[in-house]
């Protein structure tokens, strides 16, 4: 049963059971896969070719410490997002964030002439600047006579997403094949990758990103109480906003520049954190950041197994789970959510 | 630190677009005292009440809490200084009650920080005080109106400001409710808190304000005791309609009851 209130030792404890989780779950999906790894075997080095130790530590583990990374990141940003706009109906790919961080992608790579999308750290920052307009114009848009319409934002985002996915087909005709090709294969949502570096990169920017939103969430609860009631709080209101929406911002750059268009995680992680563990920011948050990691790690293994040898885009698995839960959650809150 | 004028207004003004709507309004709030601010719809009453807490700069004039004015006070210092209850107060995510009143804390905490020991002991004595406590752990959305209007009053004590602005706390409350929240703000009143509530009920007015500001157009029409600016000559200026007013048998308090048409015809031909 939920706690009347959030303490030091339950924001400890649940973050704990959470992080060992999610090491159990890296450790178990890393084992997992077409082929059958002898864990014992792949720990002990001095063996020539040792196909074990190849498969766990040069294509499982990097894949799955990446779909964590992912993962995380999409929820955390869900969370701030739901918190700043007041709308547990907002998610990353619903109100458009994705699509601007995918735009600015693009761009940047047809700029920059490359094929990859990958091996590159200032890509992310790319995306995270697509993602931060869309989010100014988003926001813009919602604001009728100073007021947030939740109506109007969520519409604005659908119409933001389908625009920027033409922006990004056109640029993709003027584009090279092989650019076009890896464009395309990309915006499914993608997780494969042997970098190590690739990985650290996402890392610390997810790193970076958590712990400053983690530092607005005390100010993301009060603001439940709208703007005003917030500001006799003495909560900076303008100054909160503009940092989470920079947080998130950077969040969904980040995992989108290396990852594509991966759907719906920050919606069905932050909803089932918030139903089990309460509504604090504080513990959401970082909650949400290890259940994303752990759901997308699974959406992940599903995704490259269930199929046998042909891999099925990770960003359809999550599509295929978050579509019925957005109907579910229309269902349950759709009158609230929408403000009708 | 001048403490007998908790609250102060000078030469207030402030305007949306051309028409003012709070029209040059000054008076000072003493300790212990509760005003109440009446007035027509749309006669600057919540504006005013804006201004004064501070989330609305006037276009010109100044509020001064305890001597000091309101602008060289931090964010956080005003939320220690003054505490604000709205008419309803709608929550989106399913905080606990506890969880709610404990957001009157957050002046009194700065950054990523959780509350201590003594935030907590304030929260629970708020609770105690609006008889919310048995509810600490409920969901903020399973609450009635006047049970959430209760857990809403208590985080507004849990600042420890002392003084309180309320907009019209009991506008969706029936009037056991009402009278409830209102016997509890005449509590904290002789406790030393000083309170200004925006009120349309004159008779609530009249039963439990010291003095009360009637507004007409954004302007201080009259400023005294209930019994002094509570009249029909006053009222049916303001109003622009006919009222009965009579003295209540038991308090002693102006009675103001509204009057049908056929009945204030006749009262205006004689």
């Amino acid at each position: 049963m939920a706690a009347a209130y959030l303490t030091w030792r339950r924001f400890v404890v649940v973050n704990a059971v959470l992080l060992a989780a999610l090491l159990t779950s890296i450790l178990l999906a890393s084992l997992i896969g077409s082929i059958h790894v002898d864990l014992a075997r792949a720990l002990q080095s001095g063996i020539p070719n040792n196909t074990d130790r190849v498969i766990l530590f040069e294509t499982r583990l990097p894949r799955v410490l990446l779909a964590a990374i992912v993962g995380g990141a999409l929820a955390t940003a869900g969370v701030a997002l739901q918190g700043l706009l007041r709308n547990p109906l907002a998610e990353p790919h619903l109100i458009g964030v994705s699509g601007g961080a995918a735009l600015g992608a693009v761009i940047a790579v047809i700029l920059g002439g490359r094929t990859v999308f990958t091996e590159t750290s200032l890509l992310p920052l790319a995306a995270a600047a697509g993602a931060l307009s869309s989010m100014g114009i988003i926001y813009r848009l919602a604001l009728v006579h100073g007021r947030l319409q939740p109506y109007v934002l969520l519409l604005a985002g659908v119409v933001y997403n389908a625009f920027a996915g033409a922006l990004i087909l056109c640029v993709n005709a003027i584009a090279d094949f092989y650019q076009a090709q890896g464009i395309l294969f990309w915006l499914m949502g993608n997780l494969a990758t042997q970098s190590y570096a690739l990985v650290l990169t996402i890392g610390l920017y997810t790193a970076a990103g958590t712990g400053w939103l983690l530092l607005q969430t005390r100010q993301l609860n009060v603001l439940s109480l709208g703007d005003e009631g917030a500001l006799q709080l003495g909560v900076a209101v303008d100054r909160t906003r503009r940092a989470t929406f920079l947080g998130a911002s950077l969040l969904v750059g980040a995992v989108v520049s290396v990852s594509g268009m991966i759907g719906f995680v920050g919606l069905i992680v932050p909803h089932v954190m918030r139903l089990t563990l309460g509504a604090d920011h504080r513990l959401l948050l970082p909650a949400s950041l290890l259940g994303g990691a752990i759901f997308l790690i699974w959406a992940d293994t599903v995704a490259r197994t269930a199929l046998g040898v042909v891999e099925i885009p990770v960003g359809v698995v999550t599509a295929l789970c978050g579509g019925p839960f957005f109907v579910y959650l229309l269902k349950r809150e759709g009158r609230k959510a929408f403000g009708l | 630190m001048d403490s007998d004028r908790p609250l102060e207004a000078h030469h207030l003004r402030f305007h949306y677009s051309e028409a003012a709507v709070v029209d040059d309004v000054s008076f000072s709030l003493a300790r212990g005292e509760m005003l109440g601010i009446l007035g027509p719809n749309g006669s600057g009453k919540s504006t005013l009440l804006r201004l004064l807490s501070g989330v609305l700069a006037p276009a010109s004039g100044e509020v001064r809490a305890h001597g000091r004015p309101l602008t060289s006070y931090s964010r956080r210092q005003l939320g220690q200084a003054i505490a604000v209850v709205p008419q309803d107060t709608v929550i989106e995510f399913p905080f606990s009650v506890t969880e709610v009143v404990l957001m009157g804390r957050s002046p009194h905490l700065g950054g990523f920080a959780f509350e201590g020991d003594r935030d907590v002991e304030v929260a629970h004595q708020a609770m105690r005080r609006t008889g919310v406590l048995d509810l600490a752990h409920r969901s903020i959305h399973e609450l009635s109106g006047g049970e959430r209007q209760r857990v809403i009053l208590a985080r507004a004590l849990a600042q420890e400001a002392s003084i309180m602005l309320l907009d019209e706390p009991g506008a969706f409350l029936d009037i056991r409710h009402t009278v409830e929240i209102y016997d509890l703000l005449q509590d904290l009143q002789r406790e030393g808190r000083s309170i200004i509530t925006v009120l349309h009920d004159l008779n609530l007015a009249a039963l439990y304000c010291d003095r009360v500001a009637l507004l007409k157009e954004g302007r201080l029409f009259r400023l005294g005791t209930p019994a002094e600016v509570i009249t029909y000559e006053a009222l049916t200026k303001v109003y622009e309609t006919e009222v009965y007013v009579d003295t209540n048998d038991i308090t002693g308090a102006v009675n103001v009851l509204p009057l049908s048409r056929p009945y204030r015809e006749r009262l205006r031909r004689s």
